[in-house]
């Protein structure tokens, strides 16, 4: 019994993975960045959540309502402004400049919210509280609510890029921008609008992270990213769905092994990451996030 | 002959597309020397010339897909030089790449609504097109990767159509094509031209060129060699303009003085 309720513990933290990875596997399918400063956006959104809850008494729960919005006028500015110009000096430069931003973030915060470690306090019993499935199975709601929030991102993107205007001319520039040009299509506006949305999800994954967890301004990369860039390589680069079996299979990897011996939670999932990379480096599906 | 570029058109017809002057470098490299011409409204102008001559360049550089170093291109009148190219192609300024370049994950459908979806109003829409290639619209929801190169080009065409172009620029329809899918759409031009389109269009095939052209211009290593309509120069005076031959006579600006 021990090991289901692994496997079910898992399976739901893998929604929360997949929350972190949509957005990097989007950017990185749409425009070739690899945005290094995803985790610490999910960082700085959990803090927005948080100041945003102290000073306007709004209900922790509908926090994201601001916060999503905020993000993703923040992520299209940032897209056409410095991830722009890095990307007209080369995709490698991207690297360098989304790193920046990365460092740039955490000393910010560091700065003005010290180390402390903070977390989005809910008070409400939604959070708190959970319901057992048999004797040894305890599962928390915000969990199973998490998990839920993930699968309707999902699905609401993939219905945006297969049915919308905007996310037809998103997979059209993904394919070939310049073609995209000639056809009237301002590829900089796309990406601005891919990145937006990415930076949205990513928004909607700290504040949910923020609510399950103790946050601190290093979270961004010592566990978000590296979290986010195993569920997408596990799944399958480029691969929307792909993000939230990579996720899942993370989450149970990692939850095996936390029941194997509590010190190995991490390096499990890793162990799985490296044995994807290895044998089966495409990523466990194939299918494309256009299909 | 001293035919100058709109010495065969009617003085009082105004130029759609005018090109003065264009010199576009590509890095240290002149690709273009000075190119002038002018394509009138209804008319199918030809480029043409051998590997290299810089046809495409000419071609990318009006579409907005290269910036020249000086001169300029006008629409209608209006200097379009420094918009973007897909300012240009919401003006009227639609370009079909060389080598199709169709949004390959997408579908048939999705990449005639992707062509449309900053068109200008029009005769053209997604149904013509497929009426016009029959078999689009049975497999509209085929992706476009996985068509024939033929069927590929068809649908870069229509791709193009759906936006309504004012001049429409075809670089290298025949590339890579069999020559039976090449005169199939080159069979479709007098249906695209009915629509009152102008069609500026870039060929290594001379032949083909000369035999679809209202104009052609012949183009050595980034210069004019020649220009005329086909029924006023001679074979001899083609050969000579496209391989640079001291007998290029009829070009009067890019003569070489070379034996």
């Amino acid at each position: 019994m021990v090991w289901v309720n692994a496997i079910v513990q898992g399976v739901l933290t893998g929604g929360l993975y997949a929350l972190f990875a949509c957005g990097l596997s989007l950017m990185f399918g749409v425009m070739k960045v690899v945005n290094l400063a995803h985790g610490d956006l999910a960082v700085v959104a959990c803090y927005i959540a948080i100041g945003i809850i102290a000073a306007t008494h709004v209900p922790v729960l509908w926090s994201f309502v601001i916060v999503v919005p905020v993000m993703g006028v923040l992520g299209y500015v940032l897209q056409r402004t410095i991830i722009q110009s890095a990307l007209d000096r080369g995709v490698l430069t991207t690297l360098i400049v989304t790193f920046g931003l990365s460092v740039v973030i955490e000393n910010g915060l560091l700065e003005f919210f010290t180390a402390n470690t903070r977390g989005i306090g809910t008070g409400l019993s939604l959070v708190t509280s959970s319901f057992s499935l048999g004797s040894q199975i305890q599962i928390a709601y915000l969990a199973v609510v998490i998990f839920a929030v993930a699968v309707v991102v999902l699905l609401g993107l993939q219905y945006f890029l297969s049915a919308s205007k905007y996310g037809r001319l998103i997979r059209a520039v993904a394919d070939d921008k310049e073609a995209a040009q000639l056809a009237g299509a301002d590829y900089r506006h796309v990406f601005g609008i891919a990145a937006a949305i990415a930076f949205g999800t990513v928004a909607l994954a700290g504040v949910a992270y923020g609510m399950s967890a103790q946050v601190d301004p290093t979270a961004g990369t010592d566990t978000i990213l590296l979290f986010a860039f195993a569920a997408v390589v596990i799944g399958g680069l480029g691969s929307l769905w792909g993000t939230l079996l990579g996720g899942v299979v993370l989450g149970v990897a990692q939850q095996i092994g936390a029941q194997i011996n509590i010190s190995d939670e991490i390096l499990a999932g890793y162990l799985v990451f490296l044995a994807v990379l290895v044998l089966r480096p495409q990523g466990l599906t194939t299918r494309r996030a256009q299909s | 002959m001293t035919t100058s570029a709109a010495g065969d058109r009617p003085g009082d017809a105004a130029p759609l597309l005018e090109v003065s002057d264009l010199v576009v470098h590509h890095g240290q490299l002149q690709a273009l020397e000075a190119i002038s011409l002018q394509v009138f409204p209804g008319e199918v102008y030809a480029i043409i010339g051998a590997n290299g001559a810089g046809k495409s360049t000419l071609l990318r550089t009006i579409a907005g897909l290269h910036q020249p170093t000086t001169g300029s291109v006008r629409l209608d009148g209006t200097d379009v030089t420094s918009l973007r190219p897909e300012h240009r192609a919401r003006q009227g300024i639609v370009m079909v790449p060389e080598g199709r370049r169709l949004f390959g994950s997408l579908s048939v459908e999705e990449n005639l609504k992707v062509g449309a979806t900053y068109g200008r109003p029009g005769p053209w829409t997604i149904d013509r097109v497929q009426e016009m290639f029959g078999w689009m619209r049975d497999r509209r929801s085929q992706r476009a990767g996985q068509l024939s190169g033929g069927e590929q080009q068809a649908v870069a065409i229509g791709r193009a159509l759906v936006a309504n172009p004012r001049v429409l620029l075809l670089d290298e329809l025949s590339l890579g094509l069999a020559p039976v899918v090449v005169q199939r759409i080159y069979g479709m031009l007098p249906q695209i031209l009915a629509t009152g389109l102008t069609v500026l269009l870039v060929e290594q095939d001379v032949s083909q060129a000369l035999r679809v052209a209202s104009r052609i211009h012949c183009l050595l290593e980034g210069r004019t060699t020649l220009e005329g309509r086909p029924d006023s120069v001679t074979a001899a005076q083609v050969e000579a303009a496209y391989f640079g031959l001291a007998a290029a006579g009829a070009g009067q600006r890019g003569e070489r003085s070379e034996a």
